[in-house]
């Protein structure tokens, strides 16, 4: 069944034209990837995703919810969670508190019962603790939930991004670019890690990556981009060894 | 002996003085690690909970329990209700733009101040009726122990607030970075309402110790405070909690004692030349962090 359907997306920044008339279709439980030469339009794609931007045209459904107009906030509530290029971890927090922040919206008690510390915000904090340490332990990041996320190993904190991102309870996980600056060892052990959470929370992946190893690893279909659009798309083998994908890639 | 027992009293003013600097200041650095502006109407809220105090308890006969809550409401209402019309449209303009916009909603809340309650100052009698104590010789004023006391409580709840409750959690994500927080779920718009809220129920605290210090109202009397405060933030390190509390104290302290020991004339010159110097010793103010920019 069809989880994130995409159709005829496209944007426009001025002249530019990002995105052109993309069609995806990524069904529950897919390890789905996207790739394309640099500045092919990739992130722009899960910035339009999650709301960040405004699509010029085009739709897109989760599970048959509409999400084009939505506020990033919504998004993030019908169900899709990301992580960045970049890692964006809030670095002066400690790695439980991210990890809480992405339980936010699921543990409530009124404000008022926050400030005056009632027994209401005693029993919802402690089970967030508890919550967020299982998750914590998934990733083995249990012994650091103290530290500040800053002072993770770089490793870890595209782990904690992981674990962030999933405390939302998604039902689309997007990860972008997460390989980057790994070296092939923890590339390994990040493939590993995707596998296991796709496993473990029964999670629908879309991911970018430019390393070809990781993508033919673990990636089911894939989509090519190139210049914004469609270059090529389906099985990963199949688009791998596609000439016009090596040519975008190589050059002639 | 006498020495002594001057030099703690002048300590202990300069202690209730700055703490009311530090409650205002407290606002400034909140607004500014979330919003990143300077709310300089920040002042002006302090001048509204005092005439707010003054309509429920003077005009209106409220109790006084009554009067205070309900002032401190108005405050925080009117700082959510700026922030929407005033800032918020202008949440991506240039830096200068919302300053400027600060700057006239000051003046505006300063002539609405003016129209309604005219330029004559209005004697007002505190309505705090705390005798005062005698201590091994020195005098402790009941103001000086309500103020130190409400300050107090008031700061702690702020601290364990801001580090122990989802609320506050969601203030340091927006702060650190507002993109992040959006993606995963964080209302920005609310938090920033919330941060204003409290800013500004704050500064509320503030007005009322402050009218009950000085018993005379007037539509300029927040200016002062205010850009103290602003002092007391950015000498403490602007954006930090811990910092616009101590530097507020210090603020105080030195006043209180430039004020007895050095000249009353010059105690405002001592205290901004103290910024001066701090600022140029350590550019990110006492408990700033450095910030040291990627190029």
């Amino acid at each position: 069944m069809a989880l994130l359907e995409v159709r005829n997306l496209g944007i426009s920044f001025g002249g530019l034209r990002a995105v052109d008339s993309l069609d995806m279709t990524i069904d529950q439980g897919q390890l789905y990837g996207l790739i394309g030469p640099n500045g092919a339009g990739k992130t722009t794609v899960f910035n339009l995703l999650t709301g960040v931007y405004r699509p010029t045209e085009g739709i897109i459904t989760l599970d048959g919810q509409n999400l084009v107009g939505k506020k990033t906030v919504e998004i993030n509530k019908a169900g899709i969670a990301r992580t960045f290029q970049n890692i964006r971890l809030f670095k002066n927090m400690s790695v439980m508190d991210n990890v809480k922040i992405g339980l936010h919206n699921h543990f409530k008690y009124n404000l008022f019962t926050g400030i005056l510390r009632l027994p209401g915000y005693r029993k919802v904090e402690k089970s967030m603790d508890e919550r967020a340490m299982e998750l914590l332990k998934v990733f083995d990041l249990d012994k650091e939930a103290g530290n500040m996320a800053a002072n993770l190993p770089y490793g870890k904190q595209r782990k904690l991004e992981i674990a962030r991102a999933l405390a939302t309870e998604p039902k689309l996980l997007l990860l972008d670019e997460p390989a980057a600056g790994m070296n092939p060892n923890e590339t390994e052990e990040l493939m590993k890690t995707i596998q296991f959470v796709r496993e473990k929370f029964k999670m629908t992946i879309l991911l970018i990556e430019h390393d070809m190893k990781l993508v033919s690893g673990i990636c089911e279909e894939v989509t090519v981009l190139n210049f914004g659009t469609v270059l090529a798309q389906g099985k990963t083998g199949d688009v791998l060894n596609d000439p016009r994908v090596v040519k975008a890639y190589l050059g002639e | 002996m006498d020495l002594v027992i001057n030099i703690v009293e002048q300590l202990i003013n300069g202690l209730r003085t700055g703490s009311i600097y530090a409650l205002i200041a407290l606002g400034y650095t909140m607004v500014y690690g979330i919003a990143k502006m300077i709310n300089f109407a920040h002042g002006d809220i302090i001048m509204v909970g005092a005439y707010s105090l003054y309509v429920f308890y003077g005009i209106l006969g409220l109790p006084a329990a009554v009067a205070v809550i309900l002032s401190i409401i108005v405050c925080a209402v009117l700082g959510v209700v700026i922030e929407k019309v005033a800032y918020k449209p202008l949440r991506n303009a240039q830096p200068l733009a919302v300053l400027i916009t600060a700057i006239g909603v000051s003046f505006l809340l300063q002539n609405l101040a003016l129209l309604i309650f005219k330029a004559t100052p209005i004697p007002f009698g505190s309505i705090i009726r705390v005798p005062s104590v005698q201590i091994a010789g020195i005098h402790i004023s009941g103001i000086t122990i309500v103020t130190l006391v409400v300050t107090t409580i008031s700061m702690i709840l702020l601290t364990l607030f801001i580090n122990k409750t989802k609320a506050g959690r969601a203030m340091r994500a927006v702060s650190e970075d507002k993109g992040a927080a959006e993606l995963m779920g964080i209302s920005v718009n609310g938090t920033i309402s919330l941060t204003f809220a409290i800013g500004s129920a704050l500064a509320a605290v503030a007005g009322l110790l402050f009218i009950c210090q000085y018993e005379s109202l007037q539509p300029t009397l927040g200016a002062l405070p205010g850009i103290k405060a602003f002092v007391a933030a950015v000498l403490g390190g602007i954006g930090s909690v811990p910092g616009a509390m101590l530097g507020g104290i210090v603020l105080g302290i030195i006043e209180s004692l430039s004020k007895a020991y050095i000249s009353t004339q010059l105690s405002d010159a001592i205290v901004f030349g103290v910024l001066v110097v701090v600022l140029l010793v350590k550019p990110s103010g006492l408990l700033g962090k450095i910030r040291i920019e990627k190029v």
